[in-house]
């Protein structure tokens, strides 16, 4: 079963190393979209340290959202999707396995980031290991639930704008004890109680989520 | 609960059902409002004021139960597959939406004079915000396939996902310390609001709830018979395709009664 797991990661992952252009938008679509904040708030750096961590987290919001179509919609089109659903492998663990390889390809890229994005804030030092921290134990959560929406609209009409008001409403706790996370260490008050309950989260979106996503992909091929 | 997947029935149950709980509301709203505006007390500290609370507490609740129902008709879809069950969520929804507009704005109205601001950003205003835009995701999902079965079973997942917001909505007063005042009427140890004004209160929850049950229902029924309208009308164009040769074929029973 954990072949399984690890075969579906690993054929995602691949895929998207052959697609590097694909797989590194949403990367660049958060440093990009982060440069646009100095440029629209001004350039003081008092201002940026405060808003910084909460921008970043934004942002990472928005760069997993955008990558959450590619996660089933290209395997719908060409039809592996449906072989994977009909597979005698627990589905749940191959939507894990998914999330796996999805989670490589887009949250960790921005946690591999985030450092460089901190020094562009002007976020003060600690930031540098705190800010990866917590989005380490953020962005996976982050994955697991966009997942459920993504499998719901599956075969829909509607775009992203839809999928954007499914998934960030669900979002929301992620972002509230991640920006207090940071922003505890930074204005001194510690955030560690903030990276339990995002440690907290994690577990239980690994543990419930995939089970709505398999759910959501099987009335996909109803 | 079977019984009811027949629309027929259904629709003579409810028929019998909406005229009752109408009338009753209808009874109901003079006395509660009275009674709310005129004859309870103002508040010691907040004056006449405070009387936004007879429509903001009814709304409020009205708002989390009427996402619970939703909740519930998502597990009753799901499980039994039950046909009546994802119609019954889809038309609750709207009305949800509504009363939790309603609660977010009396409660911005009370805000102004008594916390000096329209919203602030503490647990309970937040929750409540994510469960106005849960019922907008249900409602755009629900109506996002061209299959409306699809959309029906999808949004009940959702539904389902979306239940974790209505604990925290329920506790989010204690767990945090929040500028919204605590539960003083569903508490373990008993009310701690003056009975003078929990039972105006108590009047206008009835009159929320029989108005949501009232509306419901017709609701309700207007999907069923649209869904019936779509049938008929696929049934027909279907017909008038055929050529007219040879006699006319049984119609195909169809699934929305």
């Amino acid at each position: 079963m954990i072949r399984a797991l690890l075969a579906v990661a690993l054929r995602d992952l691949r895929i998207a190393v052959r697609r590097p252009a694909e797989t590194l938008v949403g990367a660049v679509f958060f440093a990009l979209a982060l440069s646009l904040f100095p440029l629209g708030v001004g350039a003081s750096p008092d201002v940026l340290t405060r808003i910084g961590a909460g921008v970043i987290w934004v942002l990472a919001l928005f760069a997993v959202l955008l990558s959450l179509e590619r996660m089933f919609q290209g395997d719908f089109e060409d039809g592996s999707l449906e072989l994977l659903v009909l597979s005698p492998e627990p589905l749940e663990l191959l939507v894990l396995g998914k999330c796996l390889a999805h989670w490589l390809t887009s949250g960790l890229l921005l946690v591999l980031v985030s450092p460089l994005l901190a020094v562009l804030m002007a976020l003060p030092a600690e930031a540098l290991w705190v800010l990866p921290v917590a989005l380490v134990l953020g962005t996976p959560t982050l994955t697991l639930i966009g997942a459920i929406g993504a499998a719901l609209m599956l075969g829909s009409r509607r775009g992203t704008a839809t999928m954007a008001l499914l998934v960030l409403p669900l979002y929301i706790p992620v972002l509230v004890f991640g920006v207090s996370a940071v922003d505890g260490y930074l204005l001194g008050l510690g955030g560690g109680t903030q990276l339990l309950v995002l440690g907290a989260m994690l577990m239980v979106a690994l543990a419930l989520a995939p089970f709505a996503t398999a759910a959501a992909l099987r009335l996909a091929f109803a | 609960m079977h019984r009811l997947a027949n629309p027929r029935r259904f629709r003579r149950l409810a028929d019998r059902v909406w005229p009752w709980t109408l009338a009753a509301m209808l009874l109901l709203l003079p006395v509660g409002l009275v009674w709310a505006l005129v004859v309870a007390p103002p508040d010691y500290q907040q004056g006449d004021a405070a009387r936004i609370m007879y429509v903001h507490v009814p709304a409020a609740w009205l708002a989390t139960f009427v996402y619970a129902v939703i909740v519930v008709s998502a597990v009753v879809a799901l499980v039994w597959r039950h046909p009546l069950a994802e119609v019954a969520g889809r038309a609750a929804a709207p009305i949800g939406a509504a009363f939790t507009f309603v609660a977010l704005v009396t409660g911005a109205i009370w805000g102004k004079p008594m916390w000096g601001t329209w919203w602030v950003w503490d647990a309970r205003l937040t929750s409540v915000l994510i469960l106005f835009f849960l019922y907008l995701g249900y409602i755009a999902l629900h109506d996002a396939f061209d299959d409306p079965q699809r959309g029906g079973r999808a949004a009940a997942i959702l539904a389902l996902v979306g239940a974790v917001d209505l604990p925290i909505i329920k506790f989010s007063v204690e767990w945090w310390n929040t500028l919204h005042q605590p539960a003083s009427v569903l508490r373990l140890d008993g009310p701690t609001i003056a009975p003078e004004m929990l039972w105006p209160l108590l009047v206008m929850v009835a009159v929320f709830k029989l108005y949501f049950v009232t509306v419901w229902l017709l609701a309700i029924q207007t999907r069923l018979a649209e869904r019936r309208i779509h049938t008929l009308w696929a049934r027909r164009s279907a017909v008038e395709a055929r050529p007219a040769a040879g006699s006319p074929s049984p119609a195909p029973a169809s699934p929305a009664g």
